[in-house]
């Protein structure tokens, strides 16, 4: 007898994308390939100052220029009552062109409209604005003084924008009171920026039945067709939003930006469609992501259990409050913060405050702050295991949840779904090889020389998310799908979410393949238009598979039901003799009495006896819960103690992503967020001077690691599946960006920590570590 | 606005256009010979997504180049690579080796690539990497790609001396 085949038909397979022919080919549609007749070009106007009031704008030397067409400020922006945009999470409202003052340097002050683009930056070179400058207020601690108050519109005059509190604060103090170790750090996740290659960009044009047709690279297409009828008051019929191919998004085209407004609105007055593609400068000025200030204090007892943890934030979100949170969690997932642990109490505090610096708080590959969580803990755990002079690895084996706790509910609120800490973190081990490096690093370590090694074991929530909890705009944060099966066996796949390079076109197919027992390679994947694809809030926050996946593979076995009732009526048998067994319907007790789904296909259009005719499906997937993806990570370092560079030798990720669907793809988007890790470790900040001045306004400040500076990946999966998600997945697309700057500076520390260094704030620049080297030894000398 | 005519051999085609003087070639590309597969990123010079070769062999970053400095001369463009929609084996091997993800760097890197083996048929790793260094990436983390362009030298060369037997 053979055993049952458990091979997968399409799941779990590395197979190629299909959408890489034509972006190999230059066949790509991104937004700057598209061009209507008779367009116009737009072009900003960006403040040179961070703070300022705006005595008056003169256009009229612009509107010499050859080509010129118009130039519109807050003024007639404010007459069409579009003045002011709401941001995603409700809590504030956004400028569209400065109205009355600046707030930040490079905000959008005015909007040139030209026959050319080269007419478009030349007006906008000659739009003469008379500033009056005012007091700067560049950092958090500056505002929660309140001596200049940034944003007079709002009726609570303060900088302070919101608290956020989650767990238990009294017992979470009487906990560390009593605790035999209390180790406090004082940690910043400095502001950093996703930068996408391509920038974002759009074309707004009303056709001529007064509908908008708006192409913008957007991850979230259909919540910008609904914030465009909150904002501008167009019924939503007449908004059709198309989202092309993107190059790259990773949060940064989550936002609704002031450019897209202005557009729309010059497509409306001048009743020419109108084009912008955003600068780099102006993709890298306009949102930002990141920026706490966080201190923390971890409670533990001398054996090294951990009895607490407790963590005060200050957030800056620059001049207006642009988060793209979900409406109940400002400041996002940050409660993840407890991480892989085991505390018994916990209790996390924020306070955000206005800056004169760019607005967002937007995601950088990241699910809403869980970046900012996961590295505090990570970082802090090996200050704990510092100062307890404990190993890092056994500190943490100490206190992982365990496998038998899950559903494990964590003091900060969470239910974690599923995880095996302790195996992830051994089969990484392992393979590292741990016991060599240790021994090795105390061989270096005698001879003076640098050597570190980093260990992360993150958990990240992720796909958002359960209607009770999550919403946007008041829009529940779920996701549709639907799927029509043509005679043939062939079929289309629809979605609300948006591929940024994950490779949807393929990864869907294969879930519904597998669903199914059709050929993956021919289902059309369609995602990024309003007008065909189901609602959808959109691919950001790792959540396309957890919950745009799962509504595919429920769509699929609802058209598996369906196909059940037409295979009774082909095979004349009751539909309850069914039994759906090796990608067929089977007679039960008749093996080789079957029909396949592709046979069943073709009946559904011939031969569907008093069944509905046809095949097809659409479903709305609420989850019933996040995913917690979780991974253990190995950065091994050499720092060189002359000069401060550090050269990562080697890295390893072990990801438990739940069911893996494609794990070529899973790999490519493990190295991708890995290499922004690293990026985000090492060299990435968007820094402001005293004078409010952005010192990261293009990529020979703002460093995107080249293929000489990036490190080569190593790395494996375990896989302890999502107890409810329809097919187990969970999500790996930030796992990498998520759990990596911990574990390089993890690692960079380690190596420091011979000479007492105990942290560094990112990023990790040569000259910061060489400054701290020479400090560290300075002191010694004393 | 003074124009200027302008006259670019393009993937085996003479394009010419009156533009402007500080036309930059990757609008020439884009704009009047309506080759899209050639990108913008950055406005630094930087990114490496405007990528084409001059003359054959000369990789360029188009959006640094003005259109009249190659007028007279030959570019290359990534749409010339797949004739008859054949694909090059350094697309082949991009496919194969899961190279790209968004695909917005993938023109640039492609002919930088075209551009590295014909110079160096057989690179290491390490001049492989030293040869992508002017092509940001920010998706793939480059490991992919460098096993791609190695697995297109591979067979490249084998099928030098294939085509030298007939
Ligand atoms: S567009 Fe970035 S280098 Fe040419
Ligand atoms: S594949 Fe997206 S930038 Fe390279």
């Amino acid at each position: 007898m053979t055993a049952p085949t458990t091979e997968k038909f399409a799941m779990g397979k590395s197979m190629k994308r299909k959408e890489d022919p034509r972006f190999l080919q230059g066949k790509g549609n991104y937004i700057d390939d598209i061009n209507l007749k008779g367009q116009l070009y737009m072009a900003l106007v960006h403040s040179p100052y961070p703070h300022a009031n705006i005595k008056g704008i003169d256009s009229s030397a612009a509107m010499k220029v050859e080509g010129a067409v118009a130039c519109v400020t807050s003024k007639e922006l404010n007459a069409y009552n579009v003045g002011w945009l709401p941001t995603f999470h409700g809590l504030d409202k956004q400028m569209v062109l400065a109205d009355g003052k600046v707030l930040y340097q490079y905000q959008e002050v005015a909007a040139c409209y030209a026959e050319t683009r080269e007419a478009a930056y030349d007006m906008a070179e000659l739009v003469e604005v008379d500033y009056e400058p005012l007091e700067v207020v560049n950092n958090p601690f500056k505002a929660m003084k309140d001596d200049v108050i940034l944003r007079p519109d709002r009726e609570n005059k303060t900088n302070h924008i919101y608290n956020w509190n989650v767990g238990d604060s009294s017992a979470t103090d009487a906990a560390l009171a009593a605790s035999d170790h209390v180790v406090k750090q004082h940690v910043v996740f400095p502001r950093c920026h996703a930068a996408p290659l391509e920038p974002c960009g759009c074309i707004a044009e009303f056709d001529t039945m007064g509908r908008l047709q708006f192409y913008v690279t957007s991850q979230a297409p259909h919540v910008y067709r609904t914030a465009l009828f909150l904002v501008l008051g167009i019924p939503e019929d007449k908004i059709h939003v198309i989202s092309p191919d993107l190059g790259g998004g990773f949060g940064n085209k989550v936002p609704v930006y002031p450019g897209y407004v202005c557009a729309i609105a010059g497509a409306l007055v001048l009743k020419r469609p109108v084009k912008w593609i955003e600068t780099r400068t102006e993709n890298l000025t306009s949102s930002f992501a990141r920026d706490y200030h966080m201190d923390i204090e971890i409670g533990a007892s001398n054996d090294g259990k951990l009895t607490a943890l407790k963590v005060n934030t200050v957030a800056d979100h620059g001049a207006f409050d642009a988060a793209a949170d979900p409406s109940k969690y400002p400041a996002g997932m940050f409660g993840i913060v407890s991480g892989s642990y085991d505390f018994p109490v916990a209790y996390a505090n924020l306070d955000a405050y206005f800056t004169n610096k760019q607005p967002g708080g937007v995601a950088y590959r990241c699910s809403f702050r869980v970046t900012e969580a996961s590295y505090l803990i990570e970082r802090a755990m090996d200050i704990v295991a510092d100062e307890l002079k404990m190993d890092p690895t056994e500190l943490r084996r100490k206190n992982f949840i365990r496998k038998d706790q899950f559903p494990y509910k964590s003091p900060l609120n969470f239910t974690y779904d599923s995880g095996d800490y302790e195996h992830t973190m051994d089969v990484a081990l392992e393979r590292i090889g741990y016991k060599q490096l240790l021994k090795e690093q105390a061989e270096k370590r005698a001879k003076g020389e640098l050597m570190g090694i980093g260990i992360s074991t993150f958990t990240e929530v992720t796909g958002a998310g359960p209607s009770k909890h999550f919403d946007i705009l008041g829009i529940k944060m779920f996701d549709g799908a639907e799927i029509r099966i043509h005679p043939s066996g062939a079929g289309i796949i629809r979605t609300g979410s948006k591929s940024q390079g994950q490779g949807h076109e393929t990864t869907w197919a294969q879930i519904v393949a597998e669903e199914l027992g059709l050929d993956p390679q021919n289902f059309l994947v369609e995602e990024g238009d309003t007008d065909t694809a189901p609602y959808g809030l959109g691919t950001y926050a790792s959540r396309s598979t957890p919950v745009a996946g799962g509504a595919l593979a429920l769509a699929a076995r609802k058209i598996r039901e369906k196909a059940r009732k037409i295979a009774a009526h082909v095979l004349e048998v009751d539909e309850r003799d069914l039994e759906w067994k090796d990608y067929k319907f089977e007679v039960m007790g008749a093996p080789g009495k079957s029909i396949t789904m592709k046979e069943i296909a073709f009946a559904a259009y011939t031969n569907p006896g008093d069944n509905e005719p046809g095949l097809e499906a659409t479903l709305y997937y609420d989850p019933p819960n996040m995913v917690f993806p979780h991974g253990t990570y190995v950065a091994v370092v050499d720092v060189d103690r002359e000069t401060g560079e550090t050269k990562v030798r080697r890295f390893l990720a072990i990801d438990d992503a739940g069911t893996i669907i494609n794990p070529m793809i899973v790999e490519g988007q493990v190295h991708g967020g890995l290499t922004e890790g690293f990026a985000i470790a090492f060299m990435q900040e968007i820094a402001y001077d005293e004078a409010g001045n952005n010192l990261a306004t293009n990529f020979t400040d703002y460093l995107v690691p080249t293929s000489l500076e990036s490190p080569s990946w190593e790395t494996g999966h375990t896989v302890t599946p999502s107890p409810h998600h329809p097919i187990g997945a969970k999500s790996v697309g930030e796992s990498p960006n998520v759990g990596s700057p911990a574990a390089f500076v993890n690692a960079v520390i380690d190596a420091l920590s011979p000479l007492g260094v105990r942290h560094i704030d990112m990023p990790l620049t040569r000259e910061k570590v060489w400054a701290a080297i020479r400090a560290a030894e300075g002191q010694a000398a004393d | 606005m003074n124009e200027i005519p302008v006259s670019i051999k393009i993937n085996g085609k003479q394009v010419t256009a009156s533009v402007e003087s500080r036309t930059l070639l990757v609008h020439f590309i884009r704009e009047q010979a309506e080759l899209t597969g050639t990108h913008v990123g950055c406005d630094s010079s930087s990114c490496g997504v405007c990528t084409v070769l001059l003359d054959g062999d000369k990789p360029v970053k188009s959006c640094t180049m003005f259109a009249v400095m190659a007028h007279g001369h030959e570019i290359t463009t990534v749409e010339s690579l797949a004739p008859g929609g054949v694909l090059h084996p350094l697309q082949q091997a991009f496919w194969d080796q899961h190279g790209l993800q968004c695909g917005y760097c993938t023109p640039g890197m492609l002919m930088t690539s075209v551009a590295l083996l014909k110079h160096n048929p057989n690179p290491t790793e390490h001049e492989i990497r030293e040869g992508l260094s002017g092509n940001l990436c920010r998706c793939t983390g480059y490991n992919n790609i460098v096993k791609s362009i190695q697995q297109a030298a591979g067979v490249m060369s084998q099928a030098i001396p294939a085509a030298a037997d007939d």
